[in-house]
């Protein structure tokens, strides 16, 4: 597991999304009121960019005209097909036996964990001041 | 490490060889792109009267759609416009990176059942000439269907023979659900001016025929819409050959469009047992039903089948002919078919190529 350093916290406020490659994989982050969440930025079933779906809520019925909607903002639906994910864990809930989206670990690291300083550049010093958002892949 | 911040959008490419995609759907950036094709007199109508098409759904379609306007979500154009208006993002999007050699463009908003019959035609030509402009002549991949005001048979005619040698055009465009089944007499003067002019028929899924989509009435969900296709389909290709169109205009090609074919066998086999008692009732017919099914019909891909045991899905074909097949993605709209992705595993290279390029080549007239 390799950790990557994504992005100052600021960059990445609550509701937004970042797309990014690393090591020629797609990787998508999401912050989602305070709590960050990354995926492989490809549906499992044909290949389209996943992240690039909305979040919506789980629609789950016991009877019929008895409708729970649930983990609002915490499923992504594909852009193609719709399929739909759970954000925390990749699950599928069109075909969880055949089927699941790559989740990664994301946590906040404070600046002086990520970047063991101080390091000088010829014209650029490296501010560890700030929290950032990193990635295990 | 290597971090790229906002990458390109691409697909992930693993159509090496090249393909032909036969239902692409272009679309207008701008309410009045198609004003320089038509008179003064039709933008008026248009500002003031609107569009009135036969059903009563005046805002928006008759069913509900699964993705804002039933479109791929990450298909907007940068520059702005909705899905399929932009030529140089689906270069970017489609064309490119999945190879396409060949891809036929079919409007679906095009004025095709439309209650005024002098505007449905005008918008139509519009259409045609607008295809040419902003799409064929800019991108000779790129090949357009010719829209009519299928309900005005006459004026539907006038307009397929006056494009007539025009190599912008492949194809006639019509939609399933109209007002009568395609059979009826009142649409022959397509067939016939389709067959004078070489080119083959398509028949898109949906339409504005002012009927409930199924013959039991509306029903409630989308998916019925999306299963209901082809049903629509069945009733279309039912009254083809029963009606004996394919009798009366022997060279008549058609090409059945986003409905599915996995139901060709069993429209097939019941057409035939009901045919052997009941001929007396069609003694026009020469032939056995599904011989001209056999003989007439092209089938578009998407929405692939999917059947649970791949043997299935070959039997199917086997039934058609893999000579019957044409791929097709459906772009831009969300139910897209990824090219690598729809054909299992133990195709002959053979039926591979003929399924992804020849087969809509040699239909097409494309060197």
């Amino acid at each position: 597991m390799v950790r990557h350093v994504i992005a100052p916290v600021e960059e990445l406020p609550p509701g937004t999304r970042k797309f990014l490659t690393i090591d020629e994989r797609p990787i998508a982050i999401f912050n989602i009121k305070g709590e960050f969440f990354g995926l492989l930025n490809r549906c499992p079933h044909q290949g389209a960019a996943l992240c690039e779906g909305p979040l919506i809520g789980l629609a789950q019925s016991s009877d019929p005209g008895e409708i729970e909607y649930t983990k609002l903002g915490e499923i992504i639906r594909c852009p193609w097909h719709g399929w739909e994910f759970d954000i925390r864990t990749g699950q599928s809930y069109c075909d969880p036996r055949r089927f699941r989206a790559r989740a990664y670990p994301v946590n906040v690291e404070p600046g002086s964990a990520v970047v063991k300083g101080p390091y000088v550049a010829e014209t650029l010093a490296v501010s560890v001041e700030s929290d950032y958002v990193v990635v295990d892949l | 490490m290597n971090v790229q911040f906002r990458p390109e959008p691409s697909a992930s490419v693993s159509v090496k060889t090249a393909i032909a995609d036969c239902d692409i759907h272009p679309a207008r950036a701008t309410k009045d792109e198609l004003y320089p094709f038509m008179a003064k007199r039709w933008h008026a109508h248009l500002e003031t009267y609107g569009i009135q098409a036969y059903h009563g759904m005046m805002e928006g379609p008759p069913y509900p759609k699964a993705q804002p306007n039933a479109s791929r979500r990450d298909a907007w154009p940068p520059e702005g416009g909705p899905q399929g208006s932009s030529l140089s993002f689906m270069q970017k999007q489609l064309l490119d990176p999945y190879n396409v050699a060949l891809g036929v463009l079919n409007p679906l908003a095009s004025g095709q059942g439309l209650r005024n019959q002098d505007f449905a035609g005008a918008l139509c030509v519009a259409i045609n000439d607008w295809q040419i402009e902003k799409w064929t002549s800019k991108d000779t991949r790129l090949k357009a269907s010719i829209v009519v005001p299928t309900e005005d048979g006459a004026a539907a005619a006038a307009e397929i023979r006056r494009r007539a040698g025009d190599k912008n055009f492949v194809q006639v465009l019509l939609l399933s659900r109209n007002v009568e089944p395609l059979g009826q007499r009142r649409y022959w003067p397509i067939y016939e001016a389709a067959q004078e002019i070489g080119l083959p028929v398509g028949v898109h899924a949906f339409g504005f025929g002012g009927n409930p989509l199924t013959p039991s009435g509306w029903p409630s969900f989308y998916i019925e819409e999306m299963v209901g296709h082809a049903q629509c389909q069945q009733t279309v290709l039912a009254s083809l050959v029963l009606e004996g169109v394919f009798e009366r205009y022997p060279k008549l090609k058609m090409v059945m469009i986003e409905a599915g074919f996995g139901w060709a066998p069993s429209l097939g086999w019941r057409l035939d047992k009901n045919f052997e008692r009941l001929h007396s009732e069609v003694p026009h017919l020469k032939r056995k039903p599904s011989e001209y099914i056999r003989d007439h019909v092209w089938w578009t891909t998407q929405p692939m089948e999917d059947p649970e045991r791949r043997e299935h899905l070959f039997q199917v074909i086997e039934w058609i002919g893999w000579d019957k097949l044409l791929f097709a993605t459906d772009y831009p709209h969300w139910d897209f078919d990824e090219p690598s992705r729809v054909l299992p595993a133990g195709v002959s290279d053979a039926n591979r190529e003929a399924f992804y390029l020849g087969n809509a080549k040699k239909l097409y007239g494309i060197s």
